[in-house]
Protein backbone atom coordinates (compact mmCIF):
# COMPACT_ATOMS: atom_id res chain seq x y z
CA UNK A 1 0.00 0.00 0.00
CA UNK A 2 1.63 3.50 -1.12
CA UNK A 3 0.98 6.08 1.17
CA UNK A 4 -0.49 9.72 0.82
CA UNK A 5 3.04 11.08 1.94
CA UNK A 6 5.05 8.94 -0.41
CA UNK A 7 2.79 10.11 -3.56
CA UNK A 8 3.21 13.93 -2.22
CA UNK A 9 7.10 13.12 -2.04
CA UNK A 10 7.03 12.02 -5.86
CA UNK A 11 4.32 15.16 -6.73
CA UNK A 12 7.21 17.15 -5.37
CA UNK A 13 10.02 15.32 -7.79
CA UNK A 14 8.02 15.73 -10.90
CA UNK A 15 6.90 19.25 -9.99
CA UNK A 16 3.29 18.94 -9.96
CA UNK A 17 1.28 20.56 -7.10
CA UNK A 18 -2.10 18.69 -5.84
CA UNK A 19 -5.03 19.82 -3.49
CA UNK A 20 -5.48 17.17 -0.61
CA UNK A 21 -8.58 15.65 -2.26
CA UNK A 22 -6.66 15.12 -5.62
CA UNK A 23 -3.47 13.58 -3.46
CA UNK A 24 -5.93 11.01 -2.45
CA UNK A 25 -7.22 10.41 -5.81
CA UNK A 26 -4.38 9.75 -7.06
CA UNK A 27 -3.00 7.67 -4.04
CA UNK A 28 -5.82 5.17 -4.77
CA UNK A 29 -5.26 4.85 -8.00
CA UNK A 30 -1.62 4.61 -8.18
CA UNK A 31 -2.08 1.93 -5.60
CA UNK A 32 -4.61 -0.09 -8.07
CA UNK A 33 -2.03 0.47 -10.34
CA UNK A 34 1.17 -0.73 -8.53
CA UNK A 35 -0.98 -3.99 -7.29
CA UNK A 36 -1.81 -4.90 -11.08
CA UNK A 37 1.96 -4.87 -11.60
CA UNK A 38 2.91 -6.32 -8.47
CA UNK A 39 2.44 -9.56 -10.38
CA UNK A 40 6.02 -9.14 -12.42
CA UNK A 41 7.53 -10.33 -9.03
CA UNK A 42 5.97 -13.77 -9.60
CA UNK A 43 8.34 -13.77 -12.75
CA UNK A 44 11.72 -15.19 -12.83
CA UNK A 45 14.08 -13.07 -14.33
CA UNK A 46 17.29 -14.51 -13.07
CA UNK A 47 20.01 -13.24 -15.36
CA UNK A 48 17.56 -11.95 -17.62
CA UNK A 49 19.33 -8.99 -19.04
CA UNK A 50 17.07 -5.85 -19.36
CA UNK A 51 15.77 -4.41 -22.38
CA UNK A 52 15.72 -0.68 -23.43
CA UNK A 53 16.33 -0.50 -27.47
CA UNK A 54 14.13 -3.18 -28.86
CA UNK A 55 16.22 -3.36 -32.32
CA UNK A 56 19.54 -3.57 -31.08
CA UNK A 57 21.32 -0.61 -32.33
CA UNK A 58 24.20 0.51 -30.03
CA UNK A 59 26.57 3.67 -29.75
CA UNK A 60 25.30 5.18 -33.45
CA UNK A 61 28.39 7.39 -34.25
CA UNK A 62 28.27 10.70 -36.50
CA UNK A 63 30.61 13.29 -37.10
CA UNK A 64 30.70 16.28 -34.53
CA UNK A 65 29.86 18.79 -36.88
CA UNK A 66 28.65 21.77 -35.88
CA UNK A 67 25.04 23.29 -37.33
CA UNK A 68 23.84 26.55 -37.23
CA UNK A 69 20.50 25.52 -39.11
CA UNK A 70 17.85 28.05 -36.46
CA UNK A 71 17.55 31.79 -36.56
CA UNK A 72 17.53 32.67 -32.79
CA UNK A 73 14.28 34.89 -33.91
CA UNK A 74 12.93 31.89 -34.77
CA UNK A 75 14.09 29.88 -31.69
CA UNK A 76 12.86 32.71 -29.60
CA UNK A 77 8.67 32.68 -31.28
CA UNK A 78 7.26 30.42 -28.98
CA UNK A 79 8.73 32.00 -25.83
CA UNK A 80 6.01 33.28 -23.31
CA UNK A 81 8.10 36.48 -22.50
CA UNK A 82 11.12 37.69 -23.47
CA UNK A 83 13.15 40.55 -23.62
CA UNK A 84 15.49 41.15 -27.10
CA UNK A 85 16.54 37.80 -27.50
CA UNK A 86 16.81 37.12 -23.86
CA UNK A 87 13.46 34.21 -22.05
CA UNK A 88 12.26 36.53 -19.38
CA UNK A 89 10.95 34.56 -16.50
CA UNK A 90 9.91 35.57 -12.76
CA UNK A 91 12.75 36.52 -10.45
CA UNK A 92 14.28 33.17 -8.80
CA UNK A 93 14.33 34.68 -5.58
CA UNK A 94 10.94 34.32 -3.17
CA UNK A 95 9.14 37.49 -3.36
CA UNK A 96 8.41 37.04 0.33
CA UNK A 97 12.22 36.81 0.89
CA UNK A 98 12.72 40.23 -0.66
CA UNK B 1 -15.30 14.99 -52.02
CA UNK B 2 -16.07 12.38 -49.91
CA UNK B 3 -12.85 9.28 -49.63
CA UNK B 4 -15.41 6.62 -48.55
CA UNK B 5 -15.26 4.49 -51.77
CA UNK B 6 -12.02 6.14 -53.06
CA UNK B 7 -8.58 5.52 -52.04
CA UNK B 8 -4.89 6.47 -53.19
CA UNK B 9 -4.62 4.54 -56.60
CA UNK B 10 -8.41 5.88 -57.35
CA UNK B 11 -7.64 9.25 -56.54
CA UNK B 12 -4.41 9.68 -58.38
CA UNK B 13 -6.21 7.96 -61.04
CA UNK B 14 -8.75 11.29 -61.24
CA UNK B 15 -5.89 13.73 -60.58
CA UNK B 16 -3.61 12.18 -63.73
CA UNK B 17 -6.89 12.36 -65.82
CA UNK B 18 -7.53 15.63 -65.29
CA UNK B 19 -11.02 14.81 -63.89
CA UNK B 20 -9.98 16.44 -60.85
CA UNK B 21 -7.26 19.33 -59.97
CA UNK B 22 -5.54 19.13 -57.12
CA UNK B 23 -7.13 22.54 -56.05
CA UNK B 24 -11.15 21.18 -57.26
CA UNK B 25 -9.83 18.19 -54.79
CA UNK B 26 -8.83 19.90 -51.92
CA UNK B 27 -11.85 22.43 -52.34
CA UNK B 28 -14.39 19.73 -52.11
CA UNK B 29 -12.40 17.98 -49.28
CA UNK B 30 -12.71 20.83 -47.17
CA UNK B 31 -16.35 21.39 -48.07
CA UNK B 32 -16.95 17.47 -46.78
CA UNK B 33 -15.03 18.01 -44.17
CA UNK B 34 -17.16 20.90 -42.99
CA UNK B 35 -20.20 18.92 -42.79
CA UNK B 36 -18.82 15.69 -41.83
CA UNK B 37 -16.58 16.68 -38.85
CA UNK B 38 -19.24 19.06 -37.79
CA UNK B 39 -20.48 15.65 -35.83
CA UNK B 40 -17.10 13.46 -35.81
CA UNK B 41 -14.94 15.91 -34.47
CA UNK B 42 -11.33 14.56 -35.69
CA UNK B 43 -10.06 17.65 -36.63
CA UNK B 44 -8.40 20.13 -34.33
CA UNK B 45 -6.62 22.76 -36.71
CA UNK B 46 -7.69 22.88 -40.30
CA UNK B 47 -4.57 24.21 -43.07
CA UNK B 48 -6.76 25.75 -45.51
CA UNK B 49 -4.69 28.85 -46.40
CA UNK B 50 -1.04 27.32 -46.40
CA UNK B 51 -2.45 24.29 -48.16
CA UNK B 52 -4.43 25.90 -50.96
CA UNK B 53 -1.19 27.64 -51.81
CA UNK B 54 0.24 24.09 -52.40
CA UNK B 55 -2.50 22.35 -54.12
CA UNK B 56 -2.36 25.64 -56.88
CA UNK B 57 1.60 25.06 -57.11
CA UNK B 58 1.08 21.20 -57.89
CA UNK B 59 -1.45 21.74 -60.18
CA UNK B 60 0.93 24.40 -62.06
CA UNK B 61 3.77 21.42 -61.83
CA UNK B 62 1.66 18.55 -63.41
CA UNK B 63 0.71 15.77 -61.49
CA UNK B 64 3.40 13.36 -62.23
CA UNK B 65 2.40 9.89 -62.75
CA UNK B 66 4.30 8.07 -61.07
CA UNK B 67 3.62 9.89 -58.10
CA UNK B 68 0.43 8.37 -56.03
CA UNK B 69 0.14 11.28 -53.23
CA UNK B 70 1.01 14.24 -55.35
CA UNK B 71 -1.88 16.73 -54.69
CA UNK B 72 -3.63 14.00 -52.44
CA UNK B 73 -5.12 15.67 -48.95
CA UNK B 74 -3.82 14.00 -45.78
CA UNK B 75 -4.49 14.26 -42.00
CA UNK B 76 -1.64 14.52 -40.09
CA UNK B 77 -2.04 13.59 -36.11
CA UNK B 78 -1.12 16.70 -33.78
CA UNK B 79 1.82 14.99 -31.83
CA UNK B 80 3.56 15.83 -34.90
CA UNK B 81 4.82 18.96 -35.58
CA UNK B 82 3.95 21.41 -38.91
CA UNK B 83 6.00 24.33 -39.21
CA UNK B 84 3.76 27.03 -38.97
CA UNK B 85 0.54 25.05 -38.31
CA UNK B 86 -0.39 24.76 -34.44
CA UNK B 87 0.56 21.56 -33.08
CA UNK B 88 -0.84 20.84 -29.37
CA UNK B 89 -0.62 17.21 -28.70
CA UNK B 90 -4.31 17.53 -27.58
CA UNK B 91 -2.99 19.50 -24.31
CA UNK B 92 -3.29 22.48 -22.67
CA UNK B 93 0.08 22.87 -22.41
CA UNK B 94 0.70 23.42 -26.19
CA UNK B 95 -2.35 25.05 -26.76
CA UNK B 96 -0.63 27.72 -28.87
CA UNK B 97 2.80 26.06 -30.30
CA UNK B 98 3.34 27.18 -33.46
CA UNK B 99 6.53 24.83 -34.29
CA UNK B 100 8.90 26.24 -36.44
CA UNK B 101 10.00 23.03 -38.29
CA UNK B 102 8.34 20.42 -39.71
CA UNK B 103 8.79 16.29 -38.81
CA UNK B 104 10.55 14.07 -40.87
CA UNK B 105 7.59 12.11 -42.07
CA UNK B 106 5.89 15.44 -42.85
CA UNK B 107 8.32 16.59 -44.93
CA UNK B 108 8.55 13.43 -46.41
CA UNK B 109 4.97 13.39 -47.56
CA UNK B 110 5.05 17.01 -48.84
CA UNK B 111 8.03 16.28 -50.80
CA UNK B 112 5.96 13.26 -52.56
CA UNK B 113 3.37 16.25 -53.12
CA UNK B 114 0.97 15.42 -50.52
CA UNK B 115 -1.03 17.96 -48.85
CA UNK B 116 -1.86 18.60 -45.52
CA UNK B 117 -5.52 19.31 -45.23
CA UNK B 118 -5.38 19.54 -41.09
CA UNK B 119 -3.98 18.44 -37.59
CA UNK B 120 -5.96 15.04 -36.00
CA UNK B 121 -7.27 14.91 -32.36
CA UNK B 122 -5.69 12.50 -30.14
CA UNK B 123 -5.18 11.68 -26.36
CA UNK B 124 -3.20 14.34 -24.65
CA UNK B 125 0.50 13.53 -25.37
CA UNK B 126 -0.69 10.23 -27.00
CA UNK B 127 -1.81 8.76 -23.67
CA UNK B 128 -4.95 7.11 -23.71
CA UNK B 129 -7.21 4.60 -25.44
CA UNK B 130 -10.37 6.48 -26.71
CA UNK B 131 -9.12 10.12 -27.59
CA UNK B 132 -11.50 10.98 -24.41
CA UNK B 133 -8.24 12.58 -22.73
CA UNK B 134 -8.03 15.35 -25.48
CA UNK B 135 -7.73 18.36 -23.57
CA UNK B 136 -10.09 20.28 -26.53
CA UNK B 137 -12.70 18.21 -28.05
CA UNK B 138 -14.38 14.14 -28.32
CA UNK B 139 -14.01 12.80 -31.21
CA UNK B 140 -16.39 9.92 -31.99
CA UNK B 141 -16.69 6.71 -33.42
CA UNK B 142 -17.64 6.41 -37.32
CA UNK B 143 -19.92 3.71 -36.89
CA UNK B 144 -21.52 5.05 -34.05
CA UNK B 145 -21.36 8.55 -32.53
CA UNK B 146 -22.08 6.80 -29.14
CA UNK B 147 -19.00 5.29 -29.01
CA UNK B 148 -15.34 6.10 -28.52
CA UNK B 149 -13.05 6.16 -31.71
CA UNK B 150 -10.31 4.59 -29.97
CA UNK B 151 -7.29 5.76 -29.19
CA UNK B 152 -4.76 7.63 -29.05
CA UNK B 153 -5.00 8.72 -33.05
CA UNK B 154 -8.46 8.54 -32.40
CA UNK B 155 -8.97 11.22 -34.72
CA UNK B 156 -6.65 9.63 -37.79
CA UNK B 157 -9.09 6.54 -37.56
CA UNK B 158 -12.37 8.42 -37.45
CA UNK B 159 -11.18 11.02 -40.29
CA UNK B 160 -9.94 8.10 -42.70
CA UNK B 161 -12.99 6.36 -41.60
CA UNK B 162 -15.53 8.95 -41.55
CA UNK B 163 -14.58 9.55 -45.29
CA UNK B 164 -12.84 13.04 -44.97
CA UNK B 165 -9.38 12.21 -45.96
CA UNK B 166 -7.88 9.23 -47.38
CA UNK B 167 -4.84 8.57 -45.01
CA UNK B 168 -3.75 9.93 -41.70
CA UNK B 169 -0.42 9.69 -39.83
CA UNK B 170 -0.40 7.81 -36.36
CA UNK B 171 1.82 7.45 -33.86
CA UNK B 172 1.86 3.69 -31.82
CA UNK B 173 2.68 3.59 -28.42
CA UNK B 174 1.03 0.74 -27.23
CA UNK B 175 -1.52 0.09 -30.40
CA UNK B 176 -2.52 3.90 -30.62
CA UNK B 177 -3.17 3.41 -34.33
CA UNK B 178 -3.95 -0.38 -34.71
CA UNK B 179 -6.78 -0.21 -32.07
CA UNK B 180 -8.57 3.14 -33.23
CA UNK B 181 -8.11 1.12 -37.06
CA UNK B 182 -9.66 -1.73 -35.56
CA UNK B 183 -12.79 0.28 -33.47
CA UNK B 184 -13.16 2.11 -37.30
CA UNK B 185 -12.78 -0.64 -39.14
CA UNK B 186 -10.06 0.37 -41.26
CA UNK B 187 -6.19 -0.38 -41.67
CA UNK B 188 -3.68 0.44 -39.27
CA UNK B 189 0.09 -0.12 -39.82
CA UNK B 190 2.41 0.54 -37.03
CA UNK B 191 5.86 -0.46 -38.22
CA UNK B 192 8.78 -1.75 -36.82
CA UNK B 193 10.60 0.26 -34.10
CA UNK B 194 13.29 2.81 -36.34
CA UNK B 195 11.78 2.53 -39.60
CA UNK B 196 9.93 5.56 -39.57
CA UNK B 197 12.02 8.59 -38.45
CA UNK B 198 10.65 10.12 -35.13
CA UNK B 199 12.37 13.38 -35.64
CA UNK B 200 9.87 15.95 -34.74
CA UNK B 201 6.82 13.60 -33.30
CA UNK B 202 6.15 14.63 -29.73
CA UNK B 203 7.67 12.46 -26.98
CA UNK B 204 5.85 10.10 -25.34
CA UNK B 205 7.81 6.85 -24.57
CA UNK B 206 11.30 6.94 -26.69
CA UNK B 207 11.92 3.64 -26.85
CA UNK B 208 8.30 2.41 -27.92
CA UNK B 209 6.76 5.45 -30.07
CA UNK B 210 6.62 4.48 -34.23
CA UNK B 211 4.66 6.84 -36.63
CA UNK B 212 2.48 4.79 -38.94
CA UNK B 213 -0.65 4.77 -41.04
CA UNK B 214 -4.09 4.49 -40.98
CA UNK B 215 -6.19 4.53 -44.55
CA UNK B 216 -8.56 2.58 -46.10
CA UNK B 217 -6.58 0.02 -47.76
CA UNK B 218 -3.76 -2.85 -47.21
CA UNK B 219 -2.00 -0.79 -50.45
CA UNK B 220 -2.62 2.59 -49.61
CA UNK B 221 -0.97 1.75 -46.41
CA UNK B 222 1.92 -0.20 -48.57
CA UNK B 223 2.36 3.41 -50.52
CA UNK B 224 2.47 5.40 -47.59
CA UNK B 225 5.25 3.04 -45.69
CA UNK B 226 7.18 3.92 -49.32
CA UNK B 227 7.18 7.59 -48.51
CA UNK B 228 8.07 7.68 -45.08
CA UNK B 229 10.38 4.73 -44.27
CA UNK B 230 13.90 5.42 -44.03
CA UNK B 231 16.52 6.26 -42.14
CA UNK B 232 17.03 9.59 -40.69
CA UNK B 233 20.35 11.57 -39.69
CA UNK B 234 18.15 13.59 -37.07
CA UNK B 235 17.06 10.51 -35.12
CA UNK B 236 19.79 8.50 -34.09
CA UNK B 237 17.45 5.38 -33.50
CA UNK B 238 16.72 5.26 -37.18
CA UNK B 239 17.99 1.87 -38.94
CA UNK B 240 19.97 2.33 -41.47
CA UNK B 241 19.06 -0.64 -43.56
CA UNK B 242 17.18 -0.21 -47.38
CA UNK B 243 13.50 0.63 -47.67
CA UNK B 244 12.14 -2.15 -49.84
CA UNK B 245 9.14 -1.26 -52.43
CA UNK B 246 6.63 -2.49 -49.64
CA UNK B 247 3.61 -2.89 -52.55
CA UNK B 248 5.63 -5.44 -54.96
CA UNK B 249 4.42 -8.21 -52.93
CA UNK B 250 0.77 -7.70 -52.90
CA UNK B 251 -1.44 -9.44 -54.78
CA UNK B 252 1.18 -12.50 -54.93
CA UNK B 253 -0.53 -16.12 -53.67
CA UNK B 254 0.50 -16.34 -49.53
CA UNK B 255 0.88 -20.29 -50.25
CA UNK B 256 2.50 -22.02 -47.90
CA UNK B 257 2.79 -19.74 -45.45
CA UNK B 258 2.95 -20.60 -41.85
CA UNK B 259 1.05 -18.69 -39.50
CA UNK B 260 0.87 -18.81 -35.42
CA UNK B 261 -2.17 -18.23 -33.93
CA UNK B 262 -0.98 -17.83 -30.08
CA UNK B 263 -3.40 -19.71 -27.36
CA UNK B 264 -2.79 -16.11 -24.98
CA UNK B 265 -4.53 -13.60 -27.48
CA UNK B 266 -7.93 -15.61 -27.31
CA UNK B 267 -8.33 -16.18 -23.72
CA UNK B 268 -9.84 -14.52 -20.59
CA UNK B 269 -11.50 -11.07 -21.57
CA UNK B 270 -11.40 -11.53 -25.38
CA UNK B 271 -15.43 -11.36 -26.62
CA UNK B 272 -15.94 -14.56 -27.80
CA UNK B 273 -17.57 -13.06 -30.92
CA UNK B 274 -14.32 -11.15 -31.50
CA UNK B 275 -12.52 -14.34 -31.02
CA UNK B 276 -14.73 -16.46 -33.21
CA UNK B 277 -14.52 -13.57 -36.12
CA UNK B 278 -10.35 -14.37 -35.68
CA UNK B 279 -10.88 -18.15 -35.80
CA UNK B 280 -12.77 -17.46 -39.25
CA UNK B 281 -10.10 -15.34 -40.39
CA UNK B 282 -7.66 -18.39 -39.34
CA UNK B 283 -10.04 -20.59 -41.66
CA UNK B 284 -9.65 -18.35 -44.61
CA UNK B 285 -5.87 -18.03 -44.55
CA UNK B 286 -6.32 -21.76 -45.14
CA UNK B 287 -8.40 -21.52 -47.74
CA UNK B 288 -5.77 -19.07 -49.31
CA UNK B 289 -3.55 -22.20 -48.74
CA UNK B 290 -1.32 -21.26 -45.82
CA UNK B 291 -0.90 -23.49 -42.44
CA UNK B 292 -2.19 -22.26 -39.24
CA UNK B 293 -1.22 -23.67 -35.77
CA UNK B 294 -1.81 -22.88 -32.05
CA UNK B 295 1.06 -21.54 -30.75
CA UNK B 296 2.21 -19.73 -27.31
CA UNK B 297 3.36 -16.17 -26.15
CA UNK B 298 3.07 -17.63 -22.20
CA UNK B 299 4.54 -14.10 -21.23
CA UNK B 300 1.79 -12.10 -22.72
CA UNK B 301 -0.12 -11.80 -19.69
CA UNK B 302 3.11 -9.41 -18.09
CA UNK B 303 3.10 -6.90 -20.83
CA UNK B 304 0.64 -4.18 -19.66
CA UNK B 305 2.05 -4.13 -16.61
CA UNK B 306 5.54 -4.02 -17.85
CA UNK B 307 4.34 -1.66 -20.28
CA UNK B 308 2.90 0.74 -17.80
CA UNK B 309 6.27 1.00 -15.98
CA UNK B 310 8.41 1.53 -18.91
CA UNK B 311 6.06 3.79 -21.07
CA UNK B 312 5.15 5.94 -17.99
CA UNK B 313 9.08 5.87 -16.71
CA UNK B 314 10.12 7.58 -20.01
CA UNK B 315 7.12 9.73 -20.36
CA UNK B 316 7.95 11.40 -16.81
CA UNK B 317 11.75 11.81 -18.23
CA UNK B 318 10.31 13.31 -22.09
CA UNK B 319 7.80 15.47 -20.34
CA UNK B 320 10.63 16.91 -17.90
CA UNK B 321 10.78 19.93 -20.78
CA UNK B 322 7.07 21.03 -20.27
CA UNK B 323 8.41 23.56 -17.87
CA UNK B 324 6.84 27.29 -18.75
CA UNK B 325 9.87 28.47 -19.89
CA UNK B 326 10.70 28.07 -23.56
CA UNK B 327 7.86 27.54 -24.69
CA UNK B 328 3.74 26.28 -24.70
CA UNK B 329 1.53 27.37 -21.44
CA UNK B 330 3.01 29.60 -18.49
CA UNK B 331 0.76 29.83 -15.38
CA UNK B 332 0.31 33.62 -14.63
CA UNK B 333 0.80 35.73 -10.94
CA UNK B 334 4.07 32.70 -10.01
CA UNK B 335 5.73 33.86 -7.13
CA UNK B 336 9.43 32.77 -8.13
CA UNK B 337 10.84 30.06 -11.05
CA UNK B 338 10.31 26.69 -8.68
CA UNK B 339 6.19 28.57 -8.94
CA UNK B 340 6.51 28.87 -12.94
CA UNK B 341 7.48 24.76 -12.86
CA UNK B 342 4.82 23.92 -10.24
CA UNK B 343 1.80 25.54 -11.71
CA UNK B 344 2.42 25.85 -15.17
CA UNK B 345 2.50 21.73 -15.40
CA UNK B 346 -0.19 21.17 -12.49
CA UNK B 347 -2.31 23.40 -14.66
CA UNK B 348 -1.08 22.54 -17.84
CA UNK B 349 -1.54 18.77 -18.19
CA UNK B 350 -4.52 16.94 -17.93
CA UNK B 351 -5.33 13.83 -14.97
CA UNK B 352 -4.30 10.97 -17.49
CA UNK B 353 -0.79 12.67 -18.63
CA UNK B 354 0.14 13.47 -14.46
CA UNK B 355 -1.26 10.07 -13.97
CA UNK B 356 1.23 8.38 -15.71
CA UNK B 357 4.19 11.09 -14.43
CA UNK B 358 3.79 10.25 -11.33
CA UNK B 359 3.73 6.27 -11.80
CA UNK B 360 6.92 6.84 -13.79
CA UNK B 361 8.65 9.26 -11.50
CA UNK B 362 7.75 6.91 -8.61
CA UNK B 363 9.27 3.92 -10.64
CA UNK B 364 12.48 5.16 -11.16
CA UNK B 365 12.72 7.03 -7.48
CA UNK B 366 15.57 5.78 -5.48
CA UNK B 367 14.81 2.67 -3.80
CA UNK B 368 11.93 1.69 -6.33
CA UNK B 369 14.15 1.51 -9.78
CA UNK B 370 15.11 -1.89 -9.50
CA UNK B 371 12.04 -3.04 -7.85
CA UNK B 372 9.91 -1.43 -11.16
CA UNK B 373 11.72 -0.31 -13.85
CA UNK B 374 14.29 -2.70 -14.03
CA UNK B 375 12.45 -5.54 -13.52
CA UNK B 376 9.72 -4.65 -16.11
CA UNK B 377 12.67 -3.67 -18.39
CA UNK B 378 14.02 -7.40 -17.52
CA UNK B 379 10.42 -8.87 -18.10
CA UNK B 380 10.56 -6.93 -21.63
CA UNK B 381 13.54 -9.07 -22.37
CA UNK B 382 10.88 -12.36 -22.05
CA UNK B 383 8.21 -11.05 -23.94
CA UNK B 384 10.84 -10.69 -27.08
CA UNK B 385 12.12 -13.93 -26.49
CA UNK B 386 8.86 -15.36 -27.33
CA UNK B 387 7.90 -14.02 -30.76
CA UNK B 388 11.68 -14.67 -31.58
CA UNK B 389 10.70 -18.58 -30.73
CA UNK B 390 7.45 -18.76 -32.35
CA UNK B 391 9.35 -16.67 -35.43
CA UNK B 392 11.91 -19.52 -35.84
CA UNK B 393 8.97 -21.91 -37.47
CA UNK B 394 6.54 -19.14 -38.53
CA UNK B 395 6.37 -15.99 -40.59
CA UNK B 396 3.81 -14.36 -38.84
CA UNK B 397 1.22 -14.25 -35.98
CA UNK B 398 -2.63 -13.33 -36.20
CA UNK B 399 -4.57 -12.47 -33.41
CA UNK B 400 -7.41 -9.79 -32.75
CA UNK B 401 -6.35 -6.35 -32.49
CA UNK B 402 -8.83 -5.44 -29.34
CA UNK B 403 -10.29 -7.82 -26.73
CA UNK B 404 -13.99 -6.06 -27.75
CA UNK B 405 -15.39 -3.25 -30.17
CA UNK B 406 -15.63 -0.13 -29.30
CA UNK B 407 -17.00 1.10 -26.39
CA UNK B 408 -19.46 3.75 -25.25
CA UNK B 409 -18.16 7.31 -24.84
CA UNK B 410 -17.63 7.65 -20.54
CA UNK B 411 -17.57 4.13 -20.12
CA UNK B 412 -13.97 3.61 -19.15
CA UNK B 413 -12.78 7.10 -18.56
CA UNK B 414 -13.22 6.76 -15.07
CA UNK B 415 -11.44 3.33 -14.39
CA UNK B 416 -7.75 4.03 -15.80
CA UNK B 417 -6.84 0.27 -14.61
CA UNK B 418 -9.80 -1.17 -17.52
CA UNK B 419 -8.92 1.36 -19.77
CA UNK B 420 -4.90 0.01 -19.56
CA UNK B 421 -6.28 -3.50 -19.77
CA UNK B 422 -7.92 -2.53 -23.36
CA UNK B 423 -4.85 -2.50 -24.93
CA UNK B 424 -3.45 -6.08 -23.32
CA UNK B 425 -3.34 -7.42 -26.99
CA UNK B 426 -1.03 -4.45 -28.83
CA UNK B 427 1.41 -3.84 -26.16
CA UNK B 428 3.34 -6.40 -26.61
CA UNK B 429 4.46 -5.80 -30.18
CA UNK B 430 5.74 -2.71 -29.03
CA UNK B 431 7.77 -3.91 -26.69
CA UNK B 432 9.28 -6.28 -28.98
CA UNK B 433 9.98 -3.73 -31.30
CA UNK B 434 8.02 -5.60 -34.24
CA UNK B 435 5.55 -4.50 -37.40
CA UNK B 436 2.11 -5.26 -37.06
CA UNK B 437 -1.05 -4.18 -38.90
CA UNK B 438 -4.78 -4.22 -38.15
CA UNK B 439 -6.86 -5.05 -41.08
CA UNK B 440 -11.13 -4.70 -40.96
CA UNK B 441 -12.33 -8.66 -39.67
CA UNK B 442 -15.86 -8.17 -40.11
CA UNK B 443 -18.47 -7.02 -37.62
CA UNK B 444 -19.54 -7.34 -34.18
CA UNK B 445 -23.24 -5.94 -33.25
CA UNK B 446 -23.07 -3.57 -35.96
CA UNK B 447 -19.24 -2.70 -35.18
CA UNK B 448 -16.10 -3.47 -36.78
CA UNK B 449 -13.60 -6.11 -35.27
CA UNK B 450 -9.73 -5.84 -36.24
CA UNK B 451 -7.43 -8.54 -37.26
CA UNK B 452 -4.15 -8.11 -36.10
CA UNK B 453 -1.42 -9.70 -38.32
CA UNK B 454 2.51 -9.43 -36.15
CA UNK B 455 6.11 -9.83 -38.17
CA UNK B 456 9.55 -10.14 -38.01
CA UNK B 457 11.42 -7.01 -37.29
CA UNK B 458 11.65 -5.29 -40.86
CA UNK B 459 9.20 -7.32 -42.46
CA UNK B 460 6.16 -5.40 -43.14
CA UNK B 461 6.53 -6.66 -46.86
CA UNK B 462 5.08 -10.26 -45.87
CA UNK B 463 2.39 -8.57 -43.36
CA UNK B 464 0.98 -6.14 -46.08
CA UNK B 465 1.29 -9.39 -48.99
CA UNK B 466 -0.59 -11.37 -46.23
CA UNK B 467 -2.97 -8.35 -45.32
CA UNK B 468 -3.82 -7.48 -48.96
CA UNK B 469 -4.58 -11.17 -49.78
CA UNK B 470 -6.80 -11.35 -46.43
CA UNK B 471 -8.55 -7.82 -47.92
CA UNK B 472 -9.07 -9.29 -51.19
CA UNK B 473 -11.00 -12.36 -49.99
CA UNK B 474 -13.57 -10.44 -48.30
CA UNK B 475 -15.70 -7.49 -48.54
CA UNK B 476 -15.31 -5.99 -45.55
CA UNK B 477 -13.31 -3.00 -47.78
CA UNK B 478 -16.52 -1.89 -49.35
CA UNK B 479 -18.53 -1.49 -45.92
CA UNK B 480 -19.42 2.23 -44.58
CA UNK B 481 -19.89 3.63 -41.64
CA UNK B 482 -23.09 5.42 -40.79
CA UNK B 483 -22.23 7.49 -37.41
CA UNK B 484 -25.15 8.97 -36.94
CA UNK B 485 -27.04 5.13 -37.21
Amino acid sequence: MISKESVAHVAGLAKLAFTDDELQQYTNQLDEILNMVAQLETVDTTDVPVTTQSIHLENVMREDVAHNDTKIADLLENVPTKKGTLIQVPSIIDKEDD
Amino acid sequence: MTYLKQDLTSVHEALVNGSQTASSLLKATYANIEQVDADVQAFLTLNQEAATKQAAAIDEAGIPADQPFAGVPVGIKDNIVTKDLKTTAASKILGNFMPIYNATVVDKLHAAGAITAGKLNLDEFAMGSSTENSAFQTTKNAWDYTRVPGGSSGGSAAAVASGQVPMALGTDTGGSIRQPAAFNGIVGLKPTYGRVSRWGVIAFASSLDVVGSLTRTVKDAALTLNVIAGHDDKDATTADIPVPDYAAKLGQSIKGMKIGLPSEYLGEGVDPAVAAQVQKAADQFRALGATVETVSLPHTKYAVAAYYIIASSEASSNLQRFDGIRYGFRAEDVKNLEDVYVRSRSEGFGPEVKRRIMLGTFSLSAGFYDAYFKKAAQVRTLISRDFDQVFADYDFIIAPTTPTPAFKIGEKVTDPLTMYMNDILTIPVNLAGLPAVSVPAGFVDGMPVGLQLIGKQFDEATLLQAGDAFEQANDYVDQIPGGAN
